[in-house]
């Protein structure tokens, strides 16, 4: 980093070549991670593309003299608001797969036209401006002894009611997330009887749920037990597995290679016990 | 290499998260899709920062992520309610007043 700082008073116009490096390698990086953000059909893959492409940006920071919105960057956007998201798509996340179909036509070919539109935008306005030359922040970190020291005297200068105010902010967040969040039960939870009852009453399903891959040939919770007549009874597996699709297939094709396999097991131990017996 | 190549990159990174805003459903990634474009945004204040010389490009960064850590908690609870009331975090089921 000193020869970053050394390199931007000698040349008000250029960066050190390494930094160039590091710009167009960690820069490829945190597009793709953005746009891997936009395209996985997860939200779990979303959230770990972003989480990478905010910790380049965090390098990014560091290269351009910003040393303590680095670190504050892999604090709290990487570590507090990228895991806040994961906690909720892990609370969320189960059923809410992203639905290809289309609710308004076109939308998306629409959306990406704007957004190309825009984007050329934003990059003829900054290659309009003449920017050539950059100050570099050698001189404004030193004034008061370091980074740090320089945001500190500014944030409890000239921007201390912004800071105040932001603190406000914060508290009226935490406290509006409890109260979104927080559940007050208005009545009594049914009792075990009360829903044996409601159960009676409604008739639908008395006993309890059939037991998974009793009538299959597997005794495993993904494969669902098969009715009398073959067809495999999803009602047995248990609904996380259902709504997540993960319910082994329990066609013939599929009993017929278990079969098989059984078979050769089979022959194999068969044969390694008169191998035994034969060595005996 | 200028440094006005940060801002380009910035403007990339803002382009994209606008374009998931618009192209993806799910509420929650739509939420990191505003997260990425906050952050493209403090990339060019860093960067300007820099050009210019002075520190003031960097607070008001700061003060950006401050704003995004309370956005992201009240955001990300309403998304839960509302998962709690109808059971889909789809932007487009939160149709009710619709007419």
């Amino acid at each position: 980093m000193s020869a970053n700082l050394a390199a931007e008073t000698l040349a008000a116009y250029t960066t050190s070549s390494g930094e160039a490096f590091q710009f167009w390698v960690l820069g490829t990086v945190a597009v793709a991670g953005a746009l891997c953000t936009i395209l996985m059909r997860k939200a779990v893959y979303s959230a770990l593309c972003l989480a990478g492409t905010m910790i380049i940006l965090a390098v990014f920071y560091l290269a351009n003299g910003a040393y303590f919105l680095g670190a504050v960057q892999i604090v709290v956007y990487t570590g507090a608001i990228m895991m806040l998201f994961l906690f909720v798509v892990m609370l969320v996340g189960v059923t809410a797969a992203d639905s290809l179909k289309e609710t308004i036509r076109g939308q998306r070919w629409w959306a990406v036209v704007c957004g190309l539109g825009f984007g050329i935008l934003l990059t003829a306005g900054i290659g309009n401006a003449s920017l050539t030359e950059f100050a570099g922040l050698g001189a404004a970190n030193s004034a008061h002894g370091g980074n740090v020291e320089g945001l500190a005297a500014l944030i409890f200068t000239k921007y201390v009611f912004a800071f105040e105010i932001t603190g406000a902010l914060l508290i009226t967040a935490a406290v509006g997330a409890m109260v979104l969040t927080h559940r007050e039960r208005t009545e009594r939870a049914a009792t075990q009887r009360e829903l044996s009852e409601q159960r009676v009453r409604e008739g639908k399903h008395l006993p309890p749920l059939p037991a998974p891959g009793v009538y299959a040939r597997h005794n495993a919770v993904d494969i669902a037990g098969l009715l009398p007549d073959g067809s495999p009874s999803e009602l047995t597996v248990m609904q996380t597995l259902r709504k997540r699709g993960q319910i082994r297939d329990v066609s013939d094709e599929a009993l017929a290679d278990l079969k098989a396999l059984e078979q050769r097991s089979e022959e194999r131990l068969g044969r390694d016990r008169d191998e035994e017996e034969a060595n005996r | 290499m200028n440094p006005v190549n940060y801002l380009y990159l910035s403007a990339l990174l803002f382009t994209i998260g606008a374009a998931g805003v618009l192209i993806r459903r799910n509420a929650i990634v739509v939420f990191m899709c505003v997260e990425l474009m906050l952050n493209a945004c403090n990339l060019a204040f860093v960067t300007f920062s820099r050009m210019h010389g002075n520190l003031d490009g960097q607070i008001i960064a700061f003060f950006t992520m401050v704003v995004a850590a309370a956005e992201v908690v009240v955001g990300l609870a309403i998304i839960v309610s509302v998962f709690r009331a109808r059971h889909s975090a789809s932007v487009d089921d939160a149709s009710l007043m619709k007419l």
